[in-house]
């Protein structure tokens, strides 16, 4: 079976680039699903998104992506975030404390949209780090 | 000990001083280019993809009607954006940018155009404050080190103001462009508005794929072209940090070498004053010595 190119890119440095089999992101629109010879597609990715690559006969890589696009063309996937961490490399610790202030932020006022925007990602990152929130 | 030699010495003293500081600024500036080059390196494949989802948008709609990308047909302000640098220590880097600058600003105006300054690095900020022009923007600290959020928010700024009502109507970039460890140029681009260039040319790696979009074409568009003025931004910004250190390294190395010639100079000098002192001193006490000698021949 044909495999997928895929590179993750955020404008700091290239994050991942591998085979897999398949690629499941978070877009505005909802989930999507790539497997190989799927149809050309641009979508806008999410705040605080996880991406999911299946690859074979290893552990899925899972990344917490912030915003930015996914391209698919000709079995090439590229990811661009604009911020993107892998769940292997996320901090859980900083991570949960940076939600818990986010968290009393928002309690504190409800329109904090940057505060919103930070307990997003915590979240995104956590639960790339395969921690239950 | 002469008042010469003595002022010889102090100078040699204060020249070394002095070229143990530029060495060591030298020195800094060779690993930081190093560093610079990296993240420079490290930006382009996510320039590239971007781009690539550009020109994939751009060619599948029909038309492209985007605030971005249309360009007014009586431009009657623009913006200019200075990438200079935090510190001094670096050559005709920032006036070779601020000449170019006002190169640019004196062919826009001559043409009828208004032109805001945006400026970012202390040097070209201080440049614009002592002649008191007003300027769109300023963004300083990040110029040996600038990340993408630095980029993102100059960006917000320009795009606020491109889509602004009473706005500016188009925005040039001055910054300088990193060729080579020896070679920096100056570069002029303009970033607002976009240019989409139509052209019937086949593309090197076969036709582009007919794309989906998620949500819509529209929206795909919305949210594609300020990451992609960003990364453009962003690219200008490592570029001319990477140039910034170039041409500190070369400017301390000349000062390193000035002063090293200046140290030798000024050691013959103190060399010959020091002799010429000495052969002073020999033909006195042997001038002494004969007239003792003489007065004493005298009394016998």
């Amino acid at each position: 079976m044909a495999k997928l190119q895929v590179g993750v890119v955020s404008p700091e440095r290239e994050i991942w680039s591998g085979e897999a089999d398949m690629v499941i992101a978070k877009t505005v629109e909802g989930e999507i699903g790539i497997m190989p010879n799927h149809a050309p597609v641009i979508g806008v990715l999410v705040e605080g998104g996880v991406l999911r690559v299946k690859r074979d006969g290893a552990n899925d890589l899972v990344a917490a992506v912030h915003g930015g696009f996914i391209s698919v063309a000709a079995n090439e996937v590229s990811i661009l975030a604009e911020a993107a961490e892998l769940g292997s490399e996320v901090d859980v610790a900083a991570a949960k404390d940076a939600l818990q202030r986010a968290q009393a932020a928002i309690e504190a006022s409800q329109d904090d949209a940057d505060a919103q925007l930070e307990a997003k990602r915590n979240t995104a990152r956590l639960r790339a780090a395969g921690e239950e929130v | 000990m002469g008042a010469q030699l003595r002022l010889l010495r102090r100078r040699i003293k204060s020249v070394k001083s002095t070229a143990k500081i530029t060495r060591a600024q030298e020195l800094i500036a060779s690993s930081r280019i190093v560093k610079a080059q990296q993240r420079m390196q490290a930006a382009v494949p996510y320039e590239r993809e971007i781009t690539r989802a550009v020109t994939g948008v751009v060619s599948n709609t029909s038309s492209v009607d985007h605030p971005l990308t249309v360009a007014k047909e009586n431009p009657s302000r623009a913006g200019v954006l200075i990438i200079t640098s935090d510190s001094g220590f670096c050559g005709g880097f920032n006036a070779n940018l601020l000449r170019e600058a006002e190169a640019l600003r004196g062919l826009l105006e001559s043409r009828g155009i208004q032109v805001t300054p945006f400026v970012s690095g202390r040097k070209g900020v201080g440049w614009h404050a002592f002649r008191q022009r007003e300027m769109g923007g300023q963004w300083v600290g990040f110029s040996r080190r600038p990340s993408y959020q630095d980029a993102k928010d100059i960006a917000d700024t320009l795009i606020e103001s491109f889509k602004a009502e009473d706005g500016i109507d188009e925005i040039h970039i001055v910054s300088t462009e990193f060729v080579s460890m020896l070679t920096q140029n100056v570069v002029v681009n303009r970033i607002l508005p976009l240019e989409v260039v139509e052209t019937t040319e086949a593309p090197k790696d076969g036709p582009l794929p007919y794309f989906e979009f998620e949500p819509s074409a529209g929206a795909v568009l919305d949210s594609l072209l300020p990451r992609y003025v960003e990364s453009r931004i962003f690219s200008a910004l490592l570029q001319s940090a990477a140039s910034e250190e170039a041409s500190r390294r070369r400017a301390m190395k000349s000062a390193t070498d000035n002063a090293n010639e200046l140290i030798r100079v000024f050691t013959q000098q103190m060399n010959q004053v020091r002799q010429a002192e000495i052969t002073q001193e020999i033909s006195e006490i042997v001038g002494g010595a004969n007239a003792l000698a003489d007065s004493a021949a005298g009394k016998e």
